[in-house]
């Protein structure tokens, strides 16, 4: 006898007529024990909080564009926006992988511990501030004040970046291929070894994108600013 | 918090759909301002001898046609008044600046929204559904319009403090945001003989800004020397009787999407107040970056 395998199970909502709450509530509590293949939505139309707080292996695909903080909190989900995402999109993700296949507006990936968060579009200011490590790729341009105070984690930024890219960096790294406005401070351009080569290669890989490693520039910290400088009498 | 909205139709042929394209945009803006909603609609212009006077008020009953007749002994020209509820509009030949004065003496419960040929404005208290229906929004038309839901945050919630303010002819601006200097900059122009009518922070920025353009500015010009003289956090959204205008401060705080088609340009806080728009997934979506200055003509 062949054997036969149950044919992958799509479940779907529409925001036209389904709430948003019947969606959350049934990713929170029904859609790993029903093993859907997939979730899938339909007219966004940009509301708010779609898919936060996921905790399960879940393949989440949204066609529309979406507001504020999609995925926020993602745990082990893949969410992806066919459209463009508001404002702390995957913000506070700490594993899984969220990607807006649009452009996605400020904060993006804000504070988020694990996972990887890919943007093809541009990003718009803040993306990854308070970055605790998370990776994020961000095929266009990123905004003013990217990955400020940025802890720990990996940005490849494949456009350019506007002012105060790394501002008061920890131990977040930045790779960027086009051209930066203005680093912040301690922030500074660093060689890049082979283990840096590798690490954008596969982040580009991971991301579906094949721009060449060789291209890009390394950020860090100068660390400076890592200690209380008692003589320093404020003035850095 | 707060919403804007503004909506420029480039095809003639929508100028009649105006009001009806922007109602579920203002009122997809209740989360971010439930308390007060406000709205300047430009509309053909009255003749060049003629000026438009918007009219409110408040919880006051008016007799309209005692003092259309009141306006008629006073100033003899021809006068008309359009009346939505506690809203009106007076069509005057009588200059404007008199007809104004004679009726902050003469109707001192009546507040003037706005003055110009082609602005009509409304302003009140209340859900923003609730005023697009006591105005009957959806049956304005016009060119272009200028929208606001307000959530309050540094001055009192009455229908003076909603948005959008005015100054000067046919120039409306509302904002999302927070300037942490209207006083200073109100301290500048008061002894220029520039009368406030609030303590809010939105006049000050629309009272700066109206004052430079009479000072010979364009719009741009007047922008560009606002990032300078004003500090605070900003999404202005700006209206004159043919041009619509966004900008936002520096840190770009306060949201803003663009949909422009062949058709109109939409702005509104977020995307969530454009998705109704005809034809919305063939419009082109950005959001403005800080401190560039995006205009639209009719």
């Amino acid at each position: 006898m062949a054997n036969l395998k149950p044919l992958p199970c799509v479940r779907e909502f529409d925001l036209a007529s389904d709430s948003l709450r019947q969606l959350n509530s049934y990713l929170h509590h029904r859609a790993a024990g029903d093993g859907v293949a997939e979730i899938r939505v339909r007219n966004p139309d940009g509301a708010h909080s779609i898919a936060v707080g996921l905790n399960a292996p879940l393949e989440v695909h949204i066609h529309g564009h979406v507001g504020y903080y999609v995925a926020g909190m993602n745990c082990h989900a893949s969410v992806t926006v066919h459209g463009n995402a508001g404002p702390g999109a995957a913000e506070n993700m700490m594993s899984g992988r969220v990607h807006v296949k649009g452009f996605a507006s400020t904060a993006a990936g804000a504070s988020a511990h694990g996972g990887l968060l890919v943007i093809d579009g541009d990003a718009s200011l803040r993306c990854g501030i308070s970055l605790k490590g998370a990776d994020i790729v961000v095929g266009g341009s990123v905004g003013s004040f990217s990955a400020f105070m940025a802890q720990a984690g990996r940005m490849v930024i494949c456009g350019d970046a506007e002012d105060a890219l790394g501002d008061s960096l920890y131990e977040a790294v930045i790779y960027v291929r086009g051209k930066v406005r203005s680093l912040g401070a301690d922030a500074r351009f660093e060689p890049m070894t082979d283990t840096d080569r590798a690490t954008v290669k596969g982040l580009l890989a991971a991301a579906g994108r094949a721009e060449d490693p060789a291209h890009f520039k390394r950020i860090a910290s100068a660390k400076s600013l890592y200690h209380w400088h008692a003589d320093a009498n404020q003035e850095y | 918090m707060c919403g804007i909205v503004g909506l420029l139709v480039k095809n003639p042929a929508l100028r009649g759909q105006l009001g009806a394209l922007m109602v579920p945009m203002l009122t997809g803006m209740t989360e971010r301002g439930p308390d007060s909603a406000g709205l300047a609609v430009y509309t053909t212009p009255v003749a060049a001898q003629q000026r438009k006077i918007s009219l409110y008020s408040g919880e006051r009953a008016v007799d309209w046609s005692a003092l259309l007749d009141a306006l008629a002994r006073e100033f003899g020209e021809a006068h008309e008044i359009a009346q939505h509820g506690n809203q009106a509009v007076l069509t005057t030949g009588a200059d404007a600046d008199r007809v104004v004065s004679w009726l902050t003496r003469t109707a001192p419960t009546v507040a003037v929204l706005s003055v110009g040929q082609s602005i009509d404005l409304y302003k009140d208290v209340g859900a923003p559904a609730d005023i697009a229906k006591r105005y009957d929004f959806a049956s304005l038309q016009g060119t272009h319009l200028v929208g606001h839901t307000r959530m309050a945050t540094e001055s009192a919630v009455t229908p003076k403090h909603a948005h959008p303010f005015t100054a000067g002819r046919d120039f409306c601006l509302v904002h999302n945001g927070s300037l942490s200097n209207p006083h200073l900059v109100r301290k500048r122009l008061e002894p220029l003989g520039i009368h406030f009518e609030t303590d809010n922070d939105t006049e000050a920025a629309c009272r700066f800004f109206e004052w430079r353009l009479r000072e010979g500015d364009d719009l741009t010009q007047a922008v560009t020397r606002g990032f300078s003289e004003l500090d605070g956090f900003f999404t202005f959204l700006m209206g004159t009787g043919n041009e619509l205008l966004i900008v936002r401060d520096a840190f770009a705080c306060k949201p803003a999407v663009v949909a422009e088609s062949d058709d109109y340009v939409a702005i509104a806080s977020e995307f969530r107040s454009l998705a109704h728009l005809p034809d919305i997934a063939h419009a082109t979506l950005f959001e403005p970056k800080p401190e560039e200055i995006y205009s639209w003509r009719i």
